[in-house]
């Protein structure tokens, strides 16, 4: 869709900028990335206070992958603002009519050829992709895995559902705003009971912490896998030729 | 140590790419390919800093890990808006009195 021709849109392999001035900031990049490769191969590496501190805490944590507790506990705030990003980047795609009453419908258009080979695979990879986005969530806690990874295979099942177009997706929808929610709502949520009891929000109490962090990253997991699912199919369905199905031209 | 070393040369490498493919294209869709490298780079050299000789730091592998996600989020939103960008001059261009 990119393709099509549009003011800014027509110039698709040359540079604006003349050759001289190309030359020219190519060589300025080439002696600033020269000067910063020479930094960093030079300067020593800190030392790694924070993965002792990490491996000193990590009983504390209520996982045993420092990565996990670093993302889920030590360092929760950045995974909870991250989530946040993903919500509103999800609400600024939102579609603006709602059509669709549920989240996932079969497609009203006929025209779509179907894709037998697509469709026959899915029948064996969806399945397999709730399976293995199931076991990374769970094995998160022990080992590399978790909610990100979980919920890109879960996405990645939906990108190949949304492929086949025998659906269509209201995003609109009341379940379709719970589901992208969740994730951050129930973040916020284990923060301010863990708060209450501890004292600081989102400091977890020792006993509890591996029972919340399974919770929130249960719904972290839906919330990332149906905002990056949101995402794509919003985009893929971007027909800018008729501005006002759009939704961009408010 | 070595391994440390290409992966650090390697992210700024990557990285100084990346900047003049956001400076010297004129397409969004580059630029925003080669903001993405330029990403690209700076993980490489976070996940370069990670290794120490007896233990990994985990930190920045889950800023890596957060990085990567928020770099979705951005390149998506990104991506939207060159469509907004696009139906605007559409509108212009077929409604040159407006």
């Amino acid at each position: 869709m990119f393709r099509e021709m549009s003011p800014s849109f027509t110039d698709t392999h040359a540079s604006t900028l003349p050759r001289v001035a190309r030359v020219l900031v190519a060589s300025v990049i080439t002696a600033g990335g020269a000067a910063l490769l020479l930094a960093t191969l030079r300067t020593d590496k800190a030392p790694p206070e924070l993965a002792v501190l990490v491996s000193e805490q990590l009983a504390t944590s209520g996982v045993e992958n420092p990565v996990t507790a670093v993302l889920l506990n030590f360092r929760s705030y950045d995974t909870l603002l991250e989530i946040a990003v993903l919500l509103i980047v999800a609400i600024a795609m939102q579609p603006h009519a709602s059509s669709q009453p549920r989240i996932v419908a079969p497609s009203t258009n006929n025209e779509s050829a179907t894709n037998l080979v697509l469709t026959s695979l899915l029948r064996w990879l969806i399945p397999l992709s709730v399976l293995v986005g199931g076991y990374l969530l769970w094995t998160g806690a022990y080992a590399p895995g978790g909610a990100f990874q979980a919920g890109a295979v879960l996405a990645a099942a939906g990108v190949a559902l949304a492929l086949t177009e025998r659906y269509q997706f209201g995003w609109q929808s009341a379940g379709a705003q719970w589901l992208i929610s969740a994730g951050l709502a129930i973040f916020i949520a284990t923060g301010i009971v863990s708060g209450m009891v501890t004292g600081t929000f989102l400091q977890y109490p020792v006993t509890y912490a591996a029972t919340l962090i399974l919770v929130v990253e249960i719904a972290a997991t839906v919330s990332i896998a149906a905002i990056l699912l949101q995402l794509f199919t919003r985009l893929a369905r971007a027909d800018v030729t008729s501005p006002h199905t759009s939704g961009a031209s408010s | 140590m070595t391994p440390d070393i290409i992966y650090s040369g390697a992210g700024m490498v990557v990285f100084a790419m990346g900047l003049y493919g956001v400076i010297a294209s004129a397409h969004i869709l580059r630029k925003l390919v080669a903001i993405n490298i330029m990403g690209i780079g700076v993980f490489m050299l976070l996940i370069a800093t990670a290794h120490h000789d007896t233990l990994i730091d985990p930190v920045p592998h889950a800023m890596v890990l957060t990085g990567i996600v928020v770099a979705v989020a951005g390149t998506a939103l990104c991506l939207w808006l060159a469509v907004v960008i696009r139906g605007l001059e559409h509108d212009a261009a077929s409604h040159p009195s407006q």
